[in-house]
């Protein structure tokens, strides 16, 4: 065994199957991706698994996860079951182009990967290792840094499979690409899943990405995304978190902005056991926008860490973050958000904003909005809100016949709202709307029928108050 | 008797705000209530109303002859008592139409009755709407939510008229309207009055006495209901001050 900083069963595991499983593991790479492949795989040597020493690990802690027995695939899964019932998921109205992963596999019914008329990529990580390596040696590994996190570390080391998404310049793609990520597998398993996604200069993309799981078995995600923004890239993404209780979701995404490139991101987190999402957003042009908002839902002894690290290197860009969650038990979150402003990054503006409702005593959040300024013509600001639902507000509600049950609900989903605003594809904004009412009904916890997989994925679902707008 | 207060004595935090309230209404009666800043009008409001912040120390409340304290807010309302707030609540997020079709079919639904088809409820907000003169389109607005002062009022006036109350307890609802904003509430309110329901006006100022005529006037002071006359009290008032009411004790 290597000399590593800290020891635990996952760690042990993980660095004795880099050796063991190394043919499966580089199976698709050329020498050079496997160099780098070996670069990261030290460092995760360098720094171990992360614990609460960290400072961005303070609050969560995941000793449990690191001793959990999770079983670690590495050879080809094979096609696995029914592929259709995988696809039959779907946004009401919403015509996408649906790509799947099943246990850490992309699954296609066709090629893994497609290549459109207008050169448009699409399709599974793996095939492009084999077919496009020049554009993923370009990208992979060059924004997610091994060197600061071990799990990023480990996923560049060890990850076979995801989904590779290459938009070339000048190409505006129309139809959203929903990537549905679902975990079901009769054994306690440990993914290492990466994506890529390439936004060539003036090209426009809507992305949205689902974490699923059918059954209640646990698991580990350690998923990597790493997403280019070219110069005049718009890139509106969607992150949906549904999992059962006890997955544990570590999911960090790297965002690389060139010139006037504009990004949403917006993650919606309804269920999971332990959920960790880092957005890394370096704005590597002049006047960047992006736009990083996140709900999230949670109950029971749940428990969710939304880091937001923001970059701004150059003048004229424009950052906000609105991050809102709702914590009813013992269910625990916490938001930490820098946004570091270099000395050359005149006229930038930054917000950062985290508002959370707690519904119990018992339920916690830890929230650290900070703003690291070295230049001095910008627009900054911060805040953070902790609190009860209003109470001159419910007794408003109440004061109009409406039950103290309703009330809440309302004030809840109003809270929420905010956020689910911020979705532009309209289809998705309904369907998530009617997912927050069924979240906040308690509906959803019960997680073995996912959300996107309901029996009746078309059936509108009816508040017994009504909140549809009119 | 609709309503009859008797001794009523409710403190915040400890603090005695109503030191024994006594207060009759009819129905088919109007009874303005005045008084100096402070004294307690809001709180009395409110605990008719249900605002659970206040403790009742003291005395009862019978509403229709049952006993009123022992209901919980939402069911009062739908027993048919409406509180104009004096200053209404900013909801943002909750739609001016949601709000409203969510409470009159919770009421209906207190009453054994199915919700109002949609197109109905539709039909009755514009009906209302204009009979409160509201122009703007305030349905896809969140409640009060960016309302001027005027508008907020006129929005307590209109929840009024969707809800159909047998008491309301306007509480200043004529404060910071324009001379044209104040007919218009008080035509809404009269329009409302009827001989099976009551109201019970809040105010500083005789002039919305003109538009509402009062059968009774009130003066709360430091928490009792210190004088009772007719509308020409409210004259009184204003050209003597409370002063006068002071010195009167
Ligand atoms: N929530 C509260 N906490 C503490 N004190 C309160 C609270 N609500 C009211 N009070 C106090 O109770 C007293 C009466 O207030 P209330 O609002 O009933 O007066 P009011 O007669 O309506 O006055 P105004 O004419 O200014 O509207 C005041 O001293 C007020 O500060
Ligand atoms: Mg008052």
């Amino acid at each position: 065994m290597k000399n590593i900083e800290n020891s635990f069963p996952l760690s042990d595991k993980l660095i004795n199957n880099f050796e063991v499983y190394q043919d499966d593991i580089k199976r698709n790479d050329d020498e050079e991706i496997f160099n780098v492949r070996k670069k990261a795989f030290d460092q995760f040597l360098k720094l171990g698994l992360p614990t609460q020493a960290l400072e961005d690990w303070r609050n969560t802690d995941l000793t449990d996860v690191y001793k959990e027995e999770y079983q670690h695939y590495y050879d080809n899964p094979g096609i696995v079951e029914d592929v259709d019932k995988v696809f039959q998921c779907n946004v009401p109205h919403l015509d996408t182009i649906m790509l799947a992963m099943l246990n850490g596999r992309y699954v296609s019914k066709d090629e893994a990967l497609v290549k459109l008329e207008n050169g448009v990529i699409y399709g599974s990580f793996a095939a492009a290792l084999q077919q496009y390596p020049d554009i993923v040696a370009a990208h992979f590994a060059q924004y997610a840094d091994a060197s600061k996190s071990a799990f990023t570390a480990i996923n560049t080391a060890m990850a076979q499979d995801g989904f590779f998404i290459y938009v070339p310049d000048g190409v505006e793609f129309k139809k959203p690409l929903q990537i549905v990520n679902i975990i079901n597998h009769d054994k306690n398993i440990c993914l290492q899943t990466r994506n890529l996604i390439v936004l060539g200069k003036n090209t426009k993309l809507c992305l949205i990405h689902c974490d699923d799981s059918y059954n209640h078995q646990k698991s580990l995600s350690n998923t990597v995304s790493e997403i280019v923004l070219g110069e005049n890239a718009i890139l509106d993404h969607y992150k949906m978190q549904n999992v059962n209780n006890a997955s544990t979701i570590i999911n960090a995404t790297y965002f690389e902005m060139k010139d006037n490139a504009q990004l949403s991101s917006n993650g919606l987190s309804l269920n999971g056991g332990i959920l960790k999402n880092s957005n890394y957003v370096k704005m590597n042009g002049r006047a960047c926008e992006c736009n990083i908002y996140g709900l999230y839902l949670m109950d029971k002894k749940q428990h969710i860490d939304n880091l937001v690290f923001i970059d701004h290197l150059y003048p004229n860009c424009n950052s906000r973050e609105l991050f809102k969650g709702i914590l009813d038990d013992s269910a625990t979150a916490v938001f930490n958000g820098h946004v570091v402003v270099h000395k050359d990054a005149q006229k930038t503006n930054a917000f950062q904003s985290n508002k959370n409702i707690l519904l119990t005593d018992k339920a916690k959040v830890n929230t650290k909005p900070f703003l690291e300024i070295y230049a001095d013509d910008v627009k900054c600001s911060h805040g953070a809100t902790v609190g009860q639902l209003d109470n001159e507000a419910m007794f408003y509600i109440r004061s109009r016949g409406i039950s103290e049950h309703n009330a809440k609900m309302l004030l809840m989903y109003a809270f929420a709202d905010e956020v689910i605003q911020k979705i532009s594809v309209l289809p998705l904004r309904y369907r998530t709307e009617d997912m927050v009412k069924r979240r906040l009904r308690g509906e959803l916890s019960v997680c073995d029928q996912c959300v996107l997989h309901c029996s009746t994925p078309e059936k509108e679902y009816n508040f017994e108050i009504d909140l549809t707008k009119v | 008797m609709l309503l009859n207060i008797k001794n009523l004595h409710a403190s915040i935090n400890g603090k005695e705000i109503l030191k024994g309230v006594n207060l009759e209404v009819n129905k088919g009666e109007v009874h303005a209530i005045m008084g100096p800043n402070g004294t307690g009008k809001s709180t009395l409001a409110s605990v008719i109303a249900g605002r659970e912040v206040f403790d009742i120390t003291e005395g009862e409340v019978l509403y229709k002859g049952k006993n009123l304290l022992d209901l919980p807010v939402e069911a009062r309302a739908s027993e048919g008592i409406f509180l104009g707030f004096q200053y209404p609540v900013e909801i943002p997020g909750v739609s001016m139409t949601n709000f409203m079709r969510t409470a009159v079919n919770e009421q209906r639904k207190y009453h054994g009755l199915d919700p109002l088809p949609s197109g109905e409820f539709l039909r009755m907000m514009e009906e209302k709407k204009q009979m409160v003169e509201i122009t703007a389109k305030l349905n896809n607005r969140s409640v009060n939510e960016g309302f001027s002062g005027g508008e907020k009022k006129k929005n307590e006036i209109f929840q009024m008229a969707m809800l159909n109350p047998t008491l309301s307890i306007l509480d200043e609802t004529d404060s910071g309207l324009d001379i044209d904003a104040l007919r218009i509430v008080a035509n809404g309110v009269n329009k409302l009055r009827g001989p099976e329901n009551a109201t019970v006006v809040i105010t500083h100022y005789q002039r919305l006495l003109d538009y509402i005529v009062p059968d009774f006037v009130h003066v709360l002071y430091e928490g009792r209901i210190v004088k009772s006359g007719g509308k020409e009290l409210a004259l009184e008032l204003e050209s003597k001050g409370y002063e006068w009411i002071k010195d009167s004790l």
